[in-house]
């Protein structure tokens, strides 16, 4: 059984509907790919999922159906948002960032886990008394990554991890993000729009198109398939 | 110059009740971006709490922190069952609601307590302390030490506990508060009662000076709105600066511009307010503000 | 999305109306309600004024003013200091006041330029409780304290008035003047300049509107009514202390706009009579009632009818007109949205 499993999702802002029946499964320590162009739906996805916008379909987490959790308790059942724009605590420094993080849960082992992470992110440790808002955008991600690892969630969802980064750093956040799977066995559900580094180190994916997922494959097929390579990778 | 002296010492000690009524303004503005127009007439009313605690028996110094706890839960409850249902209104509303709040409160302690000036002790000895050369009211350097004891014990909240950081960052970014399982309206909930203890905590300390009675807020609430306009309405730190800079400011206005004296020096706040608005509108402390259209 | 919609009565209705109308203002008030109510209404007349102003600044405008007593101060003053101390016929100061408080509102809602509209509450608010000390202090020029005997103005002899009904009149005169160039200000494409800059800021941008210069035009033009509401008060009252101009009468203003309908102009002679009235009629009851009515009422208000009495009025106007088909033929236009809700159109 799949690790997380969405089946005949809607959901909107308001009288809008944006989402229209979406079923998704991820598989446990799978990184799959969301493909879409703007206003496909896709950060509305993650928000759906998050409980941080009203849905109706069937979410099932680990087993459990989490649809009609607030978004507190899905963090706390363990799906972490790291969504678009980082949204980072600004006036906060980088450690009451990570800190923060761990709201959740103890302090002996959320010490250890920010010793963990913070060697995925060696940059971050440099800068921990700075204020987050002072960081570049590359450093701003790995930090909201980083607060959302926090959480030791099962799940981690992210939104346009790449968004405002330079090709060379989006290429080391994906290089991290594939490690810190091999080593933590964490799944993760990536919204991209920028395909061709995400499908790299992903493992299937999906297109989304008005709402509606259009396509699912391996990544590879999909790295392969030529609609895709036209619409999400830039060639012709 | 020991009467600049004294009068630097006595500013100090008003700023310092300014301060604490500034830093109530502040808490409930960083938290939901509301000027609490009816903080003033809540500080009022806790300070009149103290006294009719007394009369019932209670001594000076427990009766203060009750009022303190219950004006806590007074300003939580405000939060739940007034402000957050305002969360989407718009502006004239909730500032309209807070002066019904404002003009109902004021009314509400003539009704209770009548509009006969009342005394409220002091919770210092009437006792002078000497300083080298020049002395110093007890009162003085309590409300000093008190208020400084009070701004250590936030900034402890604040700097070192969990609760305290989820609180600025439910006031900093409340989206991703909830993203790391933050309760944001809790935290609001919890910074509005800091908000109105602090109020409280401004009434008692000036109660003694102004005596009570249902007006006796005015005086106090217009230095503080000078005190959070001056250091950035946003800014605690700033709060408390301003406070201080205004109580000093006020003093030696008062003190050594005859032609304003004691009368007229309510117009420093003016002053002060109106300065700061058109030279630098965010405070000297108060992070930039980018209007988006 | 509300619609507007033209109203067109029948001849026969027009005729009605405002024959009703015309009686009550010009009969029954003056003539027909005891002698000591006169005066009192004359009063209402001066507060709808300056309510008209509020609704001008904070309806349209957009800016929450929380201390036109000031303004109303800075008018009742100069006509006092003027008729006390150099002797001028009271009618004259009313342009004096008019200019002055115009002004002032120019200067002061400068700060209103670069502010959100918080600060300009906080400012307003603020001005307004620093009034009576500025008036105490300057006593020499204002008679401190003791406040200023400004005398009431005696009605012209050949006229059959006494000097209440005379007052009355006077200043039913003038709001009436003043209600229709408000109605002309809010009429032309003035309306939706305000309404535009108000509700979007970027819309209004790219209509062209200079917001800021917008938005000082209308306070100072908001002063403008609240100053001359100030020289008929004085005149009315007959006496002026600065105490009467502290903030209560600055929450009392605001209180009246909300009351009959931040947007609703006709809902000012409502708010008037309502921070007239009541205060009196709650005050025998309890000294402390006024406040605890008018806070309430300022809450109510807003949960029950947004729109206020007057703008609940005008739309219960509008759904007749519509249900009986006294509508303009070209049929319904969409309205700009507007905050408070209340259609602005003719009740007669």
């Amino acid at each position: 059984m799949s690790l997380f499993s969405i089946k005949g999702m809607h959901a909107g802002y308001g009288a809008r509907n944006v989402l229209h029946g979406i079923d998704l499964d991820v598989e446990e320590r799978q990184i799959q790919v969301v493909l879409g162009a703007n206003g496909a739906g896709k950060t509305t996805l993650l928000r759906a999922i998050s409980g941080t916008i009203a849905r109706e379909g069937t979410i099932l987490f680990d087993g459990a159906r989490i649809d009609r959790l607030s978004a507190r308790k899905i963090v706390a059942a363990g799906v972490a948002h790291v969504p678009q724009g980082r949204g980072t605590f600004a006036d906060l420094t980088v450690d009451e960032n990570i800190r923060l993080g761990a709201y959740l849960r103890t302090g002996a082992e959320a010490r250890q886990d920010r010793e963990r992470w913070l060697t995925f992110f060696p940059r971050l440790r440099e800068r921990l008394s700075q204020q987050a808002g002072s960081l570049s955008g590359g450093e701003q991600q790995m930090l909201a990554i980083t607060r959302a690892l926090m959480l030791r969630p099962r799940l981690l969802l992210l939104d346009e991890p790449s968004l405002g980064l330079a090709p060379i750093i989006t290429q080391g956040l994906f290089k991290t993000l594939a490690a810190i799977r091999e080593e933590t066995g964490m799944t993760m559900l990536i919204v991209e729009q920028s395909a061709n580094l995400a499908l790299d180190v992903a493992d299937s994916g999906v297109v989304l198109e008005s709402g509606e997922i259009v396509l699912r494959d391996s990544a590879q097929n999909l790295a392969g398939n030529d609609e895709v390579r036209r619409i999400y990778l830039g060639y012709e | 110059m020991n009467l600049f002296a004294s009068q630097i010492i006595d500013g100090l000690a008003d700023g310092a009740i300014y301060a604490s009524l500034a830093l109530a303004l502040v808490f409930s503005y960083r938290s939901t971006g509301i000027v609490n127009f009816a903080q003033g007439e809540m500080a009022m009313l806790s300070a009149y709490l103290v006294w009719q605690l007394m009369a019932w028996g209670m001594p000076l110094v427990p009766a203060a922190l009750v009022s303190i706890v219950i004006s806590f839960i007074a300003g939580a409850l405000l939060y739940a069952t007034i402000v957050k249902p305002l969360s989407h209104a718009s502006l004239l509303t909730v500032v309209s609601v807070l002066i019904g709040l404002y003009l109902a409160l004021n009314s509400l302690a003539g009704f209770l307590w009548t509009y006969t000036i009342k005394a409220l002790p002091s919770l210092f000895p009437k006792a002078h302390l000497q300083f080298g050369s020049f002395t110093v009211s007890a009162e003085t350097v309590g409300i000093i030490a008190v208020v400084g004891i009070v701004l250590l014990l936030l900034y402890l909240l604040f700097e070192t506990t969990k609760v305290g950081l989820a609180m600025r960052g439910a006031a900093s970014t409340p989206d991703s508060a909830i993203l790391v399982g933050v309760s944001v309206p809790v935290m609001l909930l919890i910074g509005w009662g800091i908000a109105a203890a602090l109020g409280a905590l401004s009434g008692i300390l000036v109660a003694p000076r102004v005596f009570l009675n249902p007006t006796m807020m005015f005086g106090v609430i217009i230095y503080a709105f000078a005190a959070a306009t001056l250091g950035g309405f946003d800014s605690v730190v700033g709060a408390v600066v301003g406070g201080l800079l205004v109580g000093v400011v006020e003093n030696l206005v008062g003190t050594y511009i005859p032609w304003i004296g004691p009368d007229l020096k309510i117009i420093v706040a003016l002053v002060l307010i109106f300065g700061t608005l058109l030279i630098k509108p965010d405070g000297l402390f108060g992070r930039k503000k980018v209007v988006r259209l | 999305m509300s619609l507007v919609v033209k109203p067109k009565l029948p001849v026969a209705i027009r005729v009605a109306v405002t024959a009703v109308l015309a009686v009550i203002f010009l009969y029954v008030i003056p003539f027909v309600v005891p002698s000591y109510l006169v005066s009192q209404f004359a009063t209402v007349l001066a507060f709808a004024i300056a309510i008209v102003g509020i609704n001008l600044v904070t309806g349209f405008g957009g800016a929450i003013t929380l201390g036109h007593a000031a303004f109303v101060a800075l008018g009742a003053y100069t006509t006092a200091i003027l008729v006390v101390r150099y002797g001028w016929n009271p009618y004259a100061t009313i342009p004096v006041s008019a200019a002055l408080s115009w002004i002032a509102g120019w200067c002061l809602g400068f700060p209103a330029l670069r502010l959100q509209g918080l600060y300009l509450a906080l400012g307003t608010l603020v001005l307004s409780i620093t009034v009576p000390p500025i008036l105490k202090r300057f006593d020499g020029f204002t008679g401190g304290v003791q406040g200023l005997n400004v005398g009431n103005p005696e009605a012209p002899a050949f006229l059959p008035l006494d000097d209440s009904q005379w007052i009355y009149f006077v200043c039913l005169v003038i709001a009436a003047a003043l209600y229709v160039v408000a109605r002309r200000i809010l009429s032309g494409p003035l309306r939706r300049a305000l309404i535009a800059a108000r509700d979007n800021q970027l819309v209004g941008a790219v209509m062209g509107v200079d917001r800021a210069t917008l938005t000082t035009a209308t306070f100072a033009m908001s002063s403008l009514y609240a100053g001359v509401a100030g020289s008929l008060y004085a005149m009315i009252v007959g006496f002026v202390s600065p105490d009467t101009f502290n903030v209560m009468m600055s929450l009392s203003l605001f209180v009246g706009a909300v009351v009959g309908g931040i947007t609703s102009l006709n809902g000012a002679i409502i708010g008037a009579m309502f921070i007239q009235f009541v205060p009196i009629w709650a005050s025998d009851i309890d000294v402390s009632l006024g406040g605890l009515v008018f806070g309430g009422a300022l809450i109510i208000t807003l949960v029950v009818i947004p729109a206020g009495i007057g703008g609940l009025g005008e739309r219960v106007f509008l759904w007749l007109c519509t249900r009986l088909g006294w509508v303009e033929g070209a049929g319904p236009v969409r309205a700009e949205a507007e905050a408070m809700g209340s259609a602005q159109n003719e009740p007669a």
